[in-house]
């Protein structure tokens, strides 16, 4: 089966599009939406993985990278744009550093756990306030394309773009 | 030893060696842009917590050079996970200097808990770390320095400041000029 034929699992989708961005460089922090992806960009030769211990320390070896020549990306659950604002504004934003954040979107609809649903509805708010631009999966967009223009805006921008992907989205999953 | 003898000795190490050095937000950065200020020092203006993880991200996507952070003991405190996620990595290329005055130095010298209980070197070797130095003169950090490129030194010193001017420079211009000059 061809690539143009074959049907990707939401993982595989994302994926696809972290490899079309041409992203080589990621940091994670675990989601159970995640659970697919992680050992895909882990496994993958053409891109460093590192897991770490909070988003906010991945917000900042991200820069590193960046400053290093990597185009850069954070698997990340959207309770960590909480743990990660601080940098997000007085290190990308201050100094122009692009960061790919790709973010399981919990707290909101399907959300089986109550402590999800604060910030699973501040999410969008706290981008907006912080000027960070987002994309969400639409109909009939490939979410590889979705990821690919999410990078491109965060690089011509110079500054960190999110790509929220709700609970519908990885209920797909085979 | 006062933290701009450490800074020296460091400043000393990167001219000689051309390493890339990321300075600590606040007094340190001052301090090491009046001490030797080139454009392969990144100075971190905010994201207090994050000098050992912009190095740590900077020594892998640059495994050809070496990387020297030289970080505080409360920015460690802040950020205490950075230990672990160094040593699951270990580059060869980073070494992580903490000069380790047991007060936040840049907000009035207030007590951190290692002027107390806590002891960074042995959290450093319980997260994992197998390269950790403890020094306590500028005479042992520079013996240290000379000896290796890879690893983190706890620099015990007393806390103090010197009157080191505010960084001239805007963001924008401190990572166009380090990206330029590290790029080749």
């Amino acid at each position: 089966m061809t690539d143009s034929l074959k049907i990707f699992t939401p993982s595989e989708a994302v994926f696809k599009g972290i490899k079309d961005a041409g992203i080589d460089f990621i940091v994670s922090v675990p989601c159970a939406n995640l659970k697919e992806l992680i050992p895909m960009v882990d496994e993958a030769p053409e891109m460093l993985h590192l897991p770490v211990t909070r988003e906010e320390e991945g917000v900042g070896i991200c820069a590193g990278a960046y400053m290093g020549g990597k185009k850069t990306a954070m698997l990340m659950q959207n309770s960590g744009l909480g743990n990660s604002i601080n940098a997000l504004a007085s290190l990308n934003q201050l100094y122009n550093i692009p960061l790919l954040m790709i973010v399981s979107h919990r707290g909101v609809e399907g959300e089986p756990i109550v402590a999800q649903v604060p910030m699973g509805e501040l999410t969008s708010k706290l981008l907006d306030t912080m000027e960070i631009p987002y994309f969400m999966p639409e109909k009939d967009v490939d979410p590889a394309d979705l990821i690919v223009k999410a990078w491109n805006t965060a690089a011509e921008q110079k500054k960190p773009v999110a790509v929220l992907l709700p609970i519908p989205f990885w209920r797909k999953q085979a | 030893m006062k933290r701009i003898d450490a800074i020296n000795e460091i400043a000393a190490k990167v001219k000689e060696s051309g390493a890339l050095l990321i300075g600590n937000i606040g007094i340190p950065c001052k301090e090491i842009h009046h001490v030797c200020d080139v454009p392969t020092n990144f100075y971190m203006l905010g994201s207090m917590g994050l000098a050992s993880s912009i190095g740590l991200g900077l020594a892998l996507a640059r495994p050809d050079k070496k990387v020297v952070a030289i970080d505080g003991d409360g920015s460690i405190l802040m950020n205490m996970g950075t230990l672990a996620t160094i040593a699951t990595q270990s580059p060869e290329n980073y070494l992580l200097v903490i000069v380790d005055n047991g007060a936040y130095g840049s907000t009035g010298n207030q007590p951190t808990a290692t002027s107390v209980v806590t002891d960074l070197a042995a959290v450093a070797r319980g997260a994992g770390n197998k390269d950790v130095f403890e020094v306590s003169t500028p005479e042992e950090l520079r013996d240290v320095l000379k000896s290796t490129d890879k690893g983190i030194i706890v620099a015990k010193a007393e806390p103090g400041n010197t009157d080191a001017p505010v960084i001239e420079m805007t963001p924008e211009r401190i990572i166009k000029r380090f990206m330029e000059k590290s790029a080749l």
